[in-house]
C-alpha cells in the first residue's frame, strides 16, 4: 500500500492552437485522485479548451497529458481508453432528444459492450435513483426541465463508471431555480470521492467542495491555490479584478 | 390518317406508367445507397474523402440531367456495349440521385448539433456508434419531408429519358400522339398520371415535415 496518492491528470507543458490562435499556453497541471478543482476565469480564457483536452474532445499540438498514468499523445487506443475512464457533462447537456431518458444512460455501455442490456438498465436505473429522478426514466428529455436534464446527464456520465469527471459550466444554462439541484448532486459525487474537475463560477461550490481553485486568463493559469486563500488573499491583481466582477 | 385515341391506348400509357415507377425505384434505391456514402464522406474527417465526394456532387448538380443521360447513353456504345436506354437511364438516374440525396442528407447530419457529438464522443462510443445510435437516427428526422421532395422531383424528371427512347410514361404518349394526334387527351392524361403519383407523395412530405417541426423542441 502506498500512501502518495496516484495523479489522476498529469499535464506538461500542454498548448493548443486554433489555427494561428493560441488557446491554451504551456499549462502544466496535476490533479490528485479524489481532488476536487474548481476552473475560473473570464469568458474566451480557455476553460473549455483546457478540460475537453482530457478527453481529447481537443487535440493539443505540444506537452504531454497522462490520465491515470495513460499517456494520451503516444496512440495506439490510449484515448479509447481515456474516454472510458473520463465522464463529462456539458454547459447545454447535449442528451439524446430521439431517446429516453434510460435509453439515454444505457446506450454508451451497451454499445461499446460494457454490459448486457439487464446490466446497462440496472446500472441506469441506479444512477437515476443516484440523481434523484428515477421516476423520468420512461420521458424524453425535451419533456425535462434543464435541473432535470442536467441530472441525466450526470447519471449517463456515471453509468460509464468513470474515474474522473469533467463539468463545463454545467449550471450556466439553467434558470436559477434549478441551479441548487444540479450544484447539490455534484456535491453529493465529490463527498463519495469522484475526481472532479468543473468549470463553473459558482463560487459557493467552489467554496464547499474545492481542494483547489485554479484561474485562467488567455489560456494560461494565472493563480491556483486552496479556496480559503483564492478567495481570501487572491495575489494576483487580474484575480482580484476577477472575483470584483463575479461577485 | 390518324385513327381514334381508345381504351387500348390508355391500357397502353398506364402499362409504361409501370416503367416510369420501376425506373423512379431503381434510381432511387441505388441514389439511397450512393447518397449515403456521399453524405458520409462529405462530412468526413478524412480530406481525400471530401474532396471527392465535393467534386462528384459539383459535377452531377452543375451539368443538366439530359446531358448526362445522353452521356451514358452513347458512353454506353462507346464502350461497345448494346444501346440501352434503360441501363443508361438507370445509370444516370442513380448517379443524378446520389448526387442531390448527398447533398440533403449531409446537410442533415451537420444540422444535428455539434454538442450530441460530442457527448457521444465523451462517452467513447466510436465514430460508427455516434453515426449509428446518435446521428443518423436525428438526421433522419431532418431528411425525411426534403427526401421524399426529391423523390417526386426524381418521378418527374424520368420523363426525360423519354428523349433517348426509353419508352416510359412520357415517351408512350408521344407514341400514342404521333398515332392519333389528339395532344390534349393523351398528354392530359399523361400529366393525371403524373399528378396521381405525385401528389400524394408532396402531401406525406408536407405531413413529415409538420410533424417534425413539432417534434422534439429542443
Ligand atoms: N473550435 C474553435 N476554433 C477556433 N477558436 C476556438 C475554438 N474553440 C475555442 N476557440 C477560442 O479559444 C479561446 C478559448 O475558448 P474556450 O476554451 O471556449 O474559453 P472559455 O471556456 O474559457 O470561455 C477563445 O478565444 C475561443 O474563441
Ligand atoms: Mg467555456
Amino acid at each position: 500500500m502506498t500512501h502518495s496518492p496516484k495523479a489522476a491528470v498529469e499535464m506538461r507543458g500542454v498548448s493548443k492552437f486554433f489555427g494561428a490562435f493560441q488557446a491554451l499556453n504551456a499549462i502544466d497541471l496535476t490533479v490528485a485522485e479524489g481532488e476536487r478543482i474548481v476552473i475560473c476565469g473570464p469568458s474566451g480564457s480557455g476553460k473549455s479548451t483546457l478540460i475537453r483536452t482530457i478527453n481529447q474532445l481537443e487535440t493539443i499540438q505540444q506537452g504531454t497529458i497522462k490520465v491515470d498514468g495513460t499517456e494520451l499523445t503516444a496512440g495506439g487506443d490510449n484515448v479509447a481508453k481515456v474516454r472510458r475512464e473520463v465522464g463529462m457533462v456539458f454547459q447545454q447537456f447535449n442528451l439524446f432528444p430521439h431517446l429516453t431518458v434510460l435509453r439515454n444512460c444505457m446506450l454508451a455501455p451497451l454499445k461499446t459492450g460494457r454490459a448486457t442490456k439487464a446490466e446497462a438498465e440496472a446500472t441506469a436505473r441506479k444512477y437515476l435513483e443516484r440523481v434523484k429522478i428515477p421516476e423520468q426514466a420512461d420521458k424524453y428529455p425535451a419533456q425535462l426541465s434543464g435541473g432535470q436534464q442536467q441530472r441525466v446527464a450526470i447519471a449517463r456520465a456515471l453509468c460509464m463508471e468513470p474515474r474522473i469527471m469533467l463539468f463545463d459550466e454545467p449550471t450556466s444554462a439553467l434558470d436559477p431555480e434549478m441551479v441548487k439541484e444540479v450544484l447539490d448532486t455534484m456535491i453529493d459525487l465529490a463527498r463519495e470521492g469522484m475526481t472532479m474537475l468543473c468549470v463553473t463560477h459558482e463560487m459557493g461550490f467552489a467554496r464547499a467542495v474545492a481542494d483547489r481553485v485554479i484561474f485562467m486568463e488567455s489560456g494560461a493559469i494565472i493563480e491556483e491555490a486552496p479556496p480559503e486563500d483564492f478567495f481570501g488573499a487572491p495575489k494576483s491583481a487580474r484575480l482580484r479584478n476577477f472575483l470584483g466582477q463575479i461577485a | 390518317m390518324f385513327r381514334q385515341f381508345g381504351p387500348a391506348d390508355v391500357l397502353y400509357i398506364l402499362e409504361a406508367a409501370r416503367w416510369t415507377l420501376i425506373l423512379s425505384a431503381i434510381a432511387f434505391t441505388g441514389g439511397a445507397i450512393g447518397g449515403l456514402a456521399v453524405a458520409l464522406a462529405r462530412s468526413s474527417q478524412v480530406t481525400l474523402l471530401r474532396v471527392l465526394s465535393t467534386g462528384f456532387i459539383r459535377v452531377f448538380q452543375g451539368t443538366p440531367l439530359l446531358m448526362q443521360l445522353f452521356l451514358f447513353y452513347f458512353g454506353l456504345t462507346v464502350l461497345n456495349l448494346p444501346i440501352n436506354p434503360l441501363l443508361a437511364a438507370a445509370i444516370a438516374l442513380t448517379f443524378h440521385a446520389s448526387a442531390y440525396l448527398g447533398e440533403i442528407w449531409r446537410g442533415s447530419i451537420e444540422a444535428v448539433p455539434s454538442g450530441q457529438s460530442e457527448a457521444a464522443t465523451a462517452l467513447s462510443l466510436t465514430y460508427r456508434s455516434r453515426m449509428r445510435w446518435v446521428i443518423l437516427p436525428q438526421a433522419a428526422r431532418i431528411a425525411v419531408a426534403p427526401t421524399v421532395g426529391f423523390l417526386v422531383q426524381l418521378i418527374k424528371g424520368t420523363s426525360l429519358t423519354s428523349i433517348i427512347g426509353f419508352t416510359e410514361l412520357t415517351r408512350a404518349g408521344q407514341i400514342v400522339n404521333n398515332a392519333t394526334f389528339d395532344p390534349f387527351t393523351v398528354f392530359g392524361l399523361v400529366a393525371v398520371i403524373y399528378f396521381v403519383i405525385c401528389w400524394p407523395l408532396s402531401l406525406y412530405a408536407r405531413w413529415l415535415e409538420g410533424r417534425m417541426r413539432r417534434a422534439y423542441a429542443r
